[in-house]
């Protein structure tokens, strides 16, 4: 029997407390220990970005970070972003520029776009190419989403 | 794709990771960033029966800045680094290794320790000849550290001179003298995918624009990094007048890149050739700076 230990993790603003192994991955441990779908698992070794999330606020691959190592830290997924209000700017303005089709690697674009603004909130369309080059798109060929960082810009302009 | 079971450590100070390491010898793994070590473990490529996991170890989160270089701690991240003002090179390496999001996690000293081939970090440390700092726990006298320059740490292809039981501290990046300047210069498939070839480079000026020293280290066309002075070469000319495809046959000459499903052998060597002129170009303007640019580059 493997040996696990008991974590506490902070996801989206609740304290939650689960028993893990040592080589449980954050991913799985937020899908299958908290039953937080939302963060999706494409390939698991660190090149698609769809299970993309925030730890402390900055947007790191949870398929290439052991639970246990987080111990302790606040975890940011799809889930969370939406605030009181419903969904947020980045939310709406992927919805209205249709920088989704199938939606699997949308929770990771969510993620890493959140704290793009957060830390550049005009960024240009070379900051935006270079913020996302490491979230992989099937679907969209990437125009609309790159449109979707702009408009969530514009949105956050006009609501702060 | 899961990794294999472990058994996980956490120590929450130096001393107490290096009494794990020393236990657990070659049967034990440090993780820092996990950026290259877990995609190992998770294709099953790796399979250590300890990991030691120094995230919790805040006395190697350091990042310390002086005129004569910087020490980077093991456990600062590519990110911190990258913000770093001081030391241009670090952070031209820096923008090309993988993608911000990986760069938040992933450690400056893991990328040296990791000692891919393609790598840029290790090139950088090779280029400026800096070194790592090794540190392990001896029964006799307790924790004792080594230095080890980059010409001798990069033993290999993912073979770092770091032995069972010693962990890598910190990593030491020398600042190039005055009138320098820097460049790093790659071709990869997608940005932020592994260099087929790279090539950064450290050009000295005189008071006249003229180059007093050149070199390059190149990545992704030999086992380690591929250092290659070609100072002589450029016979104390601005940068304007020099032999370039003399120099670029030069740095040709001493690499053996190989064939892979990527690029083939020979492709890679004319990569190399054409990223050395355009480093050390870059490099000759960015070391005449804003009171000689015009003149100094071509």
């Amino acid at each position: 029997m493997e040996r696990e230990r008991e974590i506490t993790l902070v996801v989206n603003g609740a304290a939650r407390r689960v028993r893990v192994p040592g080589r449980r991955l954050l991913s799985d441990c937020l899908r299958h220990d908290l039953g937080l779908t939302g963060t999706h698992v494409g390939c698991e070794h660190g090149v698609c970005g769809c299970c993309t999330v925030l730890l402390d606020g900055e947007p790191v691959r949870s398929c290439l970070t052991f639970a246990v190592t987080v111990d302790g830290s606040e975890i940011t997924t799809v889930e969370g972003l939406a605030g009181a209000d419903g969904m947020s700017a980045v939310q709406r303005a992927f919805a209205e520029c249709h920088g989704l089709q199938c939606g699997f690697c949308t929770p990771g674009f969510l993620c890493t776009v959140t704290a793009l603004l957060r830390d550049n909130p005009a960024p240009t369309d070379e900051e935006v190419a270079d913020g996302i080059s490491g979230n992989l798109c099937r679907c969209t060929g990437y125009q609309n989403i790159v449109k979707a960082v702009h408009r969530a810009a514009e949105l956050i302009a006009e609501e702060t | 794709m899961k990794p294999p079971p472990f058994e996980h450590h956490a120590p929450r100070d130096l001393g107490e990771a290096l009494d794990v390491l020393a236990e657990v010898g070659p049967r034990g793994k440090v993780l820092a960033g996990g950026q290259s070590l877990i995609p190992m473990l998770n294709m099953r490529l790796a399979a250590p029966e300890h990991l030691v996991d120094i995230n919790r170890v805040e006395s190697l989160a350091t990042l310390d800045l002086a005129p004569e270089g910087v020490t980077v701690g093991a456990l600062a991240r590519h990110a911190q680094v990258e913000r770093l003002a001081g030391h241009p090179l670090l952070r031209q390496a820096l923008r090309l290794v993988a993608h911000p999001v990986i760069r938040n996690r992933g450690t400056v000293v893991g990328s040296l320790v990791h000692a891919d081939p393609a790598a840029e970090l290790p090139a950088v440390l090779a280029l400026l000849g800096g070194s790592v700092r090794l540190a392990r726990l001896d029964a006799a006298e307790g924790v004792v550290s080594r230095e080890v320059t980059a010409a001798d740490f990069f033993v290999g292809s993912m073979e770092s001179a770091v032995q069972p039981g010693e962990l890598a501290v910190s990593a030491y990046f020398p600042t190039p003298p005055e009138r320098s300047g820097t460049a790093f210069r790659e071709v990869a498939r997608r940005h932020g995918d592994y260099a087929l070839a790279g090539v950064c480079a450290v050009v000295t000026l005189d008071d006249d624009l003229r180059i007093t020293a050149a070199r390059v280290a190149c990545v992704s066309v030999g086992p380690v990094p591929v250092v290659v002075d070609v100072g002589g070469l450029c016979e104390r000319r601005p940068a304007s007048s020099v032999d370039w495809a003399g120099v670029a046959r030069a740095v040709r000459e001493v690499t053996e890149p190989d064939d892979d499903i990527h690029a083939s052998a020979a492709y890679r060597l004319h990569l190399v050739g054409v990223l050395a002129e355009r480093a050390l170009k870059d490099a000759a303007r960015d070391a005449a700076g804003p009171w000689g640019s015009s003149s100094a580059g071509t």
